[in-house]
């Protein structure tokens, strides 16, 4: 799901890119440890083609499977940025999701902060639900509301790091695209 | 009559060369339970003690109920702070001396309420948080968490408008700490009390009604926490 938008994303940087760029920029920044196989690399550049999210440049002579420059369109464009602004449903195991949220609003000089300051607060309003689960239901309600309360509070706690670290994390996302 | 019962506008303080808070604004419903959230020196609890009367700030206004606190002098603010505000911290707020049910009498017999009356108020709060076993016990002999209880009801004993929270589960272990934050939203709901809970740990701010969260001397809004 995040890969394409994720794609978008680094195009939105500006410039057109080819797919083989595109792939290294990924795998440099949100990869951790998976590489990107071009084969999904251009089948999902593929897609956002056809979907009008992207256009290719005429193919360019040379070695590789492909030669074309891809560039983000303006409904692309909307979609990495709608994409952004929202928060993400607060559940476990988001820390992909959010990472590249944040990394790919520093590459195109959008608020990370103010999207950390929004994500915290739709965590911190479903621990609000689970929380007044625990006060009124069962015990196996709290236990169950516990469990969702501990790691959502992990999340939280990324969130709090992450913005206590977004000037060098700024800093480091801007010497990468130098 | 303002839906607001406290707010601070634009408040500015600063402890020597440190500036604490930077312009900090916030306005707290009546009846809300509202947290204050920040990292350690955002200015959360400085901004707790300008909103309460125990800071003056610099610069800006604290009102209450309608009323300027920042131009009270010290006698009125203190005043204000034994008669409409209650006070939970984190250590260290019972007098060691007195037993649990003399320190919850303790702020109604500060304003001069008759011994036998203070007495008789006081006696129903320790049953009401579960501690009418321990009403002759002095603080040395309670848990944590039975020192906060006594806390507490010390606290909301002589019906504050206002209850101030700091870190009130910081020395507890979690459950003992849910014990309390329990304790003191059912307490603050029954009486209509408002609630201003400075903490740095989002499971006990996830008991308040909303959140601000402080950063760097500022008070900053969320959209979901906005004020509607």
């Amino acid at each position: 799901m995040t890969v394409p938008l994720t794609l978008l994303g680094l195009l939105a940087r500006g410039q057109p890119t080819h797919g083989y760029d595109l792939k290294r920029d990924y795998d440099s920044h949100f990869a951790n440890g998976k590489p990107l196989p071009y084969g999904q690399v251009y089948s999902t550049l593929g897609r956002l083609a056809r979907d009008g999210k992207v256009v290719g440049g005429d193919a360019e002579p040379g070695d590789g499977p492909d030669r074309k420059r891809y560039a983000i369109t303006d409904l692309g464009r909307s979609e990495v940025m709608g994409w952004l602004a929202q928060t993400v449903e607060p559940e476990p195991h988001l820390q992909t999701v959010l990472f590249s949220k944040v990394v790919l609003a520093l590459m195109l000089g959008e608020d990370a902060a103010g999207y950390l300051d929004a994500q915290r607060a739709a965590h911190l309003r479903r621990m609000r639900e689970l929380t007044e689960l625990k006060r009124t239901g069962q015990t196996v309600d709290a236990l169950l509301a516990d469990y969702g309360l501990f790691h959502l509070e992990a999340d939280l706690r990324w969130i709090e790091l992450t913005s206590a670290r977004l000037t060098a994390l700024a800093q480091v996302v801007s010497d990468d695209q130098k | 009559m303002s839906e607001f019962i406290l707010e601070a506008r634009d408040v500015h303080r600063a402890f020597g060369q440190t500036q604490a808070l930077r312009g900090a604004s916030i306005a707290v419903r009546r009846g809300e339970i509202l947290s204050i959230m920040g990292p350690s020196g955002s200015g959360k609890s400085t901004l707790l003690h300008c909103l309460a009367g125990i800071y003056t700030p610099n610069q800006g206004e604290v009102w209450f109920d309608g009323a300027r606190v920042d131009k009270l002098g010290e006698t009125k603010r203190t005043e204000l702070r034994r008669d409409a505000f209650g006070f939970v911290f984190q250590f260290g707020q019972l007098v060691p001396e007195l037993t649990a049910l003399d320190n919850v009498a303790l702020p109604l017999l500060l304003a001069k309420q008759p011994r036998r009356q203070a007495y008789a108020q006081a006696a129903p709060w320790l049953e009401r948080l579960g501690l009418e076993e321990h009403g002759d016990h002095r603080s040395g002999e309670l848990s944590g968490g039975q020192a906060q209880r006594v806390a507490l009801a010390r606290a909301l004993v002589h019906k504050p408008r206002v209850l101030f929270a700091d870190e009130p589960t910081g020395a507890l272990d979690t459950l003992t700490g849910e014990a309390v934050m329990d304790l003191l939203v059912t307490a603050a709901r029954e009486e209509g009390t408002t609630v201003v809970l400075v903490t740095h740990d989002a499971r006990v701010a996830a008991y308040a009604d909303r959140e601000v969260i402080v950063r760097d001397g500022r008070a900053i809004t969320t959209p979901s926490s906005a004020v509607a």
